[in-house]
C-alpha cells in the first residue's frame, strides 16, 4: 500500500476524534471509585497469598490425588483469554478487514495484560515459589512445562511489541496535542514525526509481526494443552487437546474482547466508534467458534464413550452423571446452548445480545478448564484415593484478586493511552474508501480479447 | 550395575501394615493426624491399596501394598521441569532431590500409580518423635514432593560397610525397612539382574505380575498371586 503519503500529520487537529483522547485528559470521579473497588479486590488476593506462602498450599482445597486446582485452571483460562488480542487483531489485519480499525487496540491490550496473570497463577501454584527461577537455571527441555515457559515468553515479548508499535503514532499525537505528562509521551514516542519513511517502516514492522505472531499464538495454547496431553492419565492423554485448546482459547478470547469493548463504549461514550456492526461481526465470529467448540467437545466425548475403556469411562461418567455433572452441564449450557441461541439470529446479535453470550462463554470456558483438570485427577487409575475438590476462600480470593488486578491495569491503560487507535481511524477515514474500491475493482471479471464472439444471449423462455 | 527390585507375595501378605509403620519410622515420614488425614493430605510412602475385583455376587478384594514402583521408564521424570527427580542408571532407583524441587506437582499428576506425595504444610512432627529421627534421611519441608526411595540411604551404608571390610556387597546387605519388618516374609528385595537371587527368581515365576503393566513404564515392584494377574 502506498497510503502513507497522505498520512495525517501530528499537527493536524484531531477534530471529531478528540473523543478518543478525552478519557486521557479529562478526570473522572467515577475512575477513583472503580480504582478503590479494584484495590480492595487486589488487597483480598494479596492477603490470601500471604497466608498461603506462610502456611503452605494446605490452605487451598487441593489434596491427594487432586494435586492441581484453581490456579492451574486460571492459568489455562487466562492464557486462553490472551488469544483475544494479538491473534484476532493479527488475523483481522492480515485479512485487511476494514472494520478492525476501532477494535484492534483494545484486543491487543487484553493479551499483554492477561498473560501476566496466566503466568503468575503458575507461580501461585508452586510449593516453593522462591525457587521459580530454577526453571531457567536448571530447566529441562523434556518437560512440557519448559515448552510453556519458552512459548509464553516469546508470546509475551511479541505481543508487547505488537501492542507498542501501532501505539507510537498515537503517543506522538498525545505528545503534541496535550500537555499531560509531556516527558513521558516524548520518551515513548521515540521521535515519531509522522514522516512517510517512518510510516513505511512502521507498516513493514507491523506487517512482519502480524504474520509471526499467529504461529506463536497457536503454539502457546497448544503447549498449554500438552501439559495435560503428554501424561498418560485418562482423558488427558488425547491428541485432540492441542487444537481443542486453541479453539477454546480463541472462543473465550473473542468473548472477552466483546465484553471489554462494550464496557469501553459505555464508559467513554464511544458508541460512534465501537458500533453495533462491530458487535454483529464479532458475534458472527463467535458463532463460528461456538460451533467449532461443540464439534471438538462432541468428538472428544464420543470417541471416549465409544472406545469404552473402563479407566477412561470412570472419568467420563464422573463428568456426565457423576459428582462433576452439575459443572459439566453448566459448562455445556454456557458454552453452547446460550451463545448459540443468541448468536444464530441477526435480531439478537446486538450489543446486549453478544455481551450476554460472551459472559456466558467466559463462565463456561472457565468451567471447561475445571472439567478438564479436576475429574481426571480425582479418579486416578489405582483407586487408592478418590479425591473431591472444593476450592477454599484462599483460592477464590486469589481469583478475585487476579480479575481486579487485570481490570485495574486495563483501566489504567485507557487513562494513559487511546484505547481506540486514532491514527488508524484517521487513516481509514482518508484512504479506506479508495483502497477498498481499488481492491473491489481488482476482483471484477475482465473482458479478455480472444477474438471469439461473445457468448450467445440466453434465448427467451429458457429457465435460468 | 544393579537393578534393585521388590517382590510382594499377596498370598502371604496379611495387610498388617507393619511395612508402613517401619517405613515411616525409618524415613522420618511425619505421622498423620485427624486434620491432615481429613484433608486427604497424609504422607504415605507405602500404603495398602484395596483393589476391588469383579462385581457382586463374585466380588472380592485384594489388599496390595503400594509404594513407588521405581519404573525403568518413569513418567514422573520426563515431566519434571527442573530435574528434581532422576533415574539412577547404575542402581535402577528413582530418586528425589528435595533441594531442587519447586513443588509444581507435575510428577505427582503424571505418575499413574499416584505414589508421589506432597508436603502441603510444614510437617507436624510431635516432640516425642524427634528423638527417633533417622539421621541418615533428610527431613522434608513444606512445598516439596517426596516418595519412597527404596531406602537408598541403606544402600549407601551397606556399601560403606562392605568397603570397610574389603568385600563385595552381599545379598541381604541392602534391605529396605519395609521388607525387614514384614512378619510373614511376604516381601523380597534384591538385584533383579542377579539370576540366582531369590527376588529375580520370584519375579520370573508364573505367579508374578506387575501393576498397570500395559502402560509400559516397566515397574520394578512385582506382585505374586495364585493365577497371576488373571485372578
Amino acid at each position: 500500500m502506498s497510503s502513507h503519503k497522505s498520512m495525517p500529520r501530528p499537527t493536524d487537529p484531531l477534530g471529531e476524534d478528540w473523543a478518543l483522547v478525552r478519557p486521557i485528559v479529562e478526570s473522572n470521579p467515577r475512575f477513583w471509585i472503580v480504582v478503590a473497588a479494584l484495590a480492595a479486590g487486589i488487597g483480598l488476593g494479596i492477603t490470601a497469598y500471604t497466608h498461603q506462602v506462610r502456611e503452605g498450599l494446605g490452605v487451598t482445597g487441593m489434596n491427594r490425588p487432586v494435586y492441581w486446582g484453581i490456579y492451574i485452571i486460571n492459568f489455562v483460562f487466562f492464557i486462553g483469554i490472551s488469544h483475544a488480542g494479538t491473534l484476532i487483531s493479527a488475523i483481522l489485519r492480515l485479512a485487511a478487514a476494514e472494520w478492525r480499525r476501532a477494535i484492534t487496540r483494545s484486543a491487543e491490550v487484553i493479551t499483554v495484560m492477561v498473560i501476566v496473570f496466566g503466568v503468575s497463577n503458575v507461580i501461585f501454584d508452586l510449593g516453593r515459589p522462591d525457587r521459580a527461577l530454577f526453571v531457567v537455571q536448571h530447566g529441562r527441555l523434556q518437560s512440557p512445562l519448559l515448552w510453556d515457559v519458552c512459548s509464553i515468553s516469546v508470546y509475551l515479548t511479541c505481543s508487547s511489541i505488537y501492542l507498542y508499535l501501532p501505539l507510537i503514532p498515537d503517543i506522538a499525537i498525545l505528545r503534541d496535542q496535550t500537555t499531560k505528562l509531556h516527558w513521558f509521551y516524548r520518551l515513548l514516542a521515540l521521535g515519531w514525526q509522522g514522516r512517510p519513511e517512518q510510516y513505511r517502516l512502521l507498516e513493514r514492522a507491523i506487517g512482519v509481526l502480524m504474520v509471526v505472531v499467529i504461529p506463536i499464538a497457536v503454539s502457546v495454547h497448544t503447549v498449554v494443552s500438552f501439559v495435560f496431553a503428554m501424561t498418560v492419565q485418562p482423558m488427558w492423554h488425547a491428541a485432540i487437546f492441542g487444537p481443542y485448546f486453541v479453539v477454546g482459547a480463541i472462543f473465550s478470547g473473542i468473548a472477552a474482547l466483546i465484553i471489554a469493548m462494550a464496557i469501553i463504549r459505555w464508559v467513554y461514550h464511544l458508541e460512534g466508534y465501537l458500533k453495533r456492526i462491530h458487535f454483529n461481526y464479532l458475534g458472527m465470529l463467535l458463532l463460528v467458534m461456538t460451533l467449532l467448540w461443540f464439534y471438538f467437545t462432541f468428538a472428544e466425548y464420543l470417541t471416549t464413550w465409544y472406545g469404552s475403556e473402563p479407566i477412561h469411562m470412570t472419568v467420563w461418567w464422573s463428568k456426565i452423571t457423576g459428582s462433576y455433572a452439575p459443572v459439566f452441564w453448566t459448562m455445556f449450557a454456557c458454552c453452547f446452548v446460550i451463545p448459540f441461541s443468541i448468536l444464530c439470529r441477526e435480531k439478537t446479535r446486538t450489543v446486549a445480545g453478544t455481551v450476554i453470550a460472551s459472559i456466558a462463554i467466559n463462565i463456561g470456558m472457565w468451567l471447561e478448564r475445571f472439567v478438564i483438570v479436576i475429574p481426571t485427577l480425582s479418579n486416578p487409575r489405582l483407586p487408592l484415593d478418590r479425591g473431591v475438590y472444593y476450592p477454599t476462600w484462599v483460592e477464590w480470593s486469589m481469583l478475585t484478586g487476579c480479575f481486579c488486578f487485570f481490570i485495574l491495569l486495563y483501566v489504567l491503560f485507557t487513562r494513559f493511552f487511546p484505547i481506540v487507535s486514532i491514527w488508524e481511524i484517521q487513516e481509514g477515514r482518508m484512504n479506506a474508501r479508495k483502497d477498498t474500491l481499488e481492491r473491489i475493482e481488482s476482483y471484477m471479471p475482465e473482458v479478455v480479447e480472444t477474438g471469439r464472439r461473445p457468448l450467445a444471449p440466453v434465448p427467451e423462455g429458457v429457465a435460468t | 550395575m544393579s537393578r534393585w527390585g521388590m517382590v510382594i507375595d499377596l498370598n502371604r501378605c496379611t495387610a498388617c501394615q507393619a511395612c508402613a509403620a517401619a517405613c515411616h519410622q525409618e524415613n522420618n515420614v511425619p505421622p498423620s493426624n485427624p486434620k491432615v488425614a481429613g484433608g486427604d493430605r497424609s504422607i504415605r510412602w507405602i500404603d495398602i491399596l484395596p483393589m476391588r475385583e469383579d462385581e457382586y455376587p463374585h466380588a472380592s478384594i485384594s489388599l496390595v501394598p503400594l509404594l513407588c514402583q521405581h519404573c525403568e521408564r518413569p513418567p514422573c521424570i520426563k515431566v519434571c521441569p527442573v530435574g528434581a527427580t532422576f533415574y539412577s542408571e547404575s542402581e535402577g532407583l528413582v530418586g528425589q532431590v528435595y533441594s531442587r524441587c519447586i513443588g509444581c506437582r507435575y510428577c505427582t499428576n503424571a505418575c499413574p500409580f499416584t505414589v508421589r506425595q506432597f508436603n502441603w504444610s510444614e510437617p507436624a512432627v510431635p516432640d516425642s518423635y524427634l528423638e527417633g529421627t533417622n539421621p541418615d534421611v533428610s527431613r522434608r519441608y513444606k512445598g516439596v514432593v517426596e516418595k519412597c526411595s527404596f531406602c537408598s540411604h541403606r544402600l549407601i551404608r551397606a556399601r560403606d560397610e562392605a568397603a570397610s571390610e574389603r568385600r563385595k556387597l552381599l545379598p541381604g546387605d541392602y534391605i529396605p525397612a519395609c521388607v525387614e519388618a514384614c512378619p510373614t516374609d511376604a516381601m523380597t528385595f534384591g538385584d533383579l539382574d542377579e539370576p540366582e537371587a531369590e527376588v529375580s527368581k520370584l519375579a520370573r515365576s508364573k505367579r508374578a505380575f506387575r501393576l498397570l503393566e500395559d502402560l509400559g513404564t516397566e515397574p520394578k515392584v512385582y506382585y505374586l498371586r495364585e493365577g497371576g494377574n488373571s485372578k
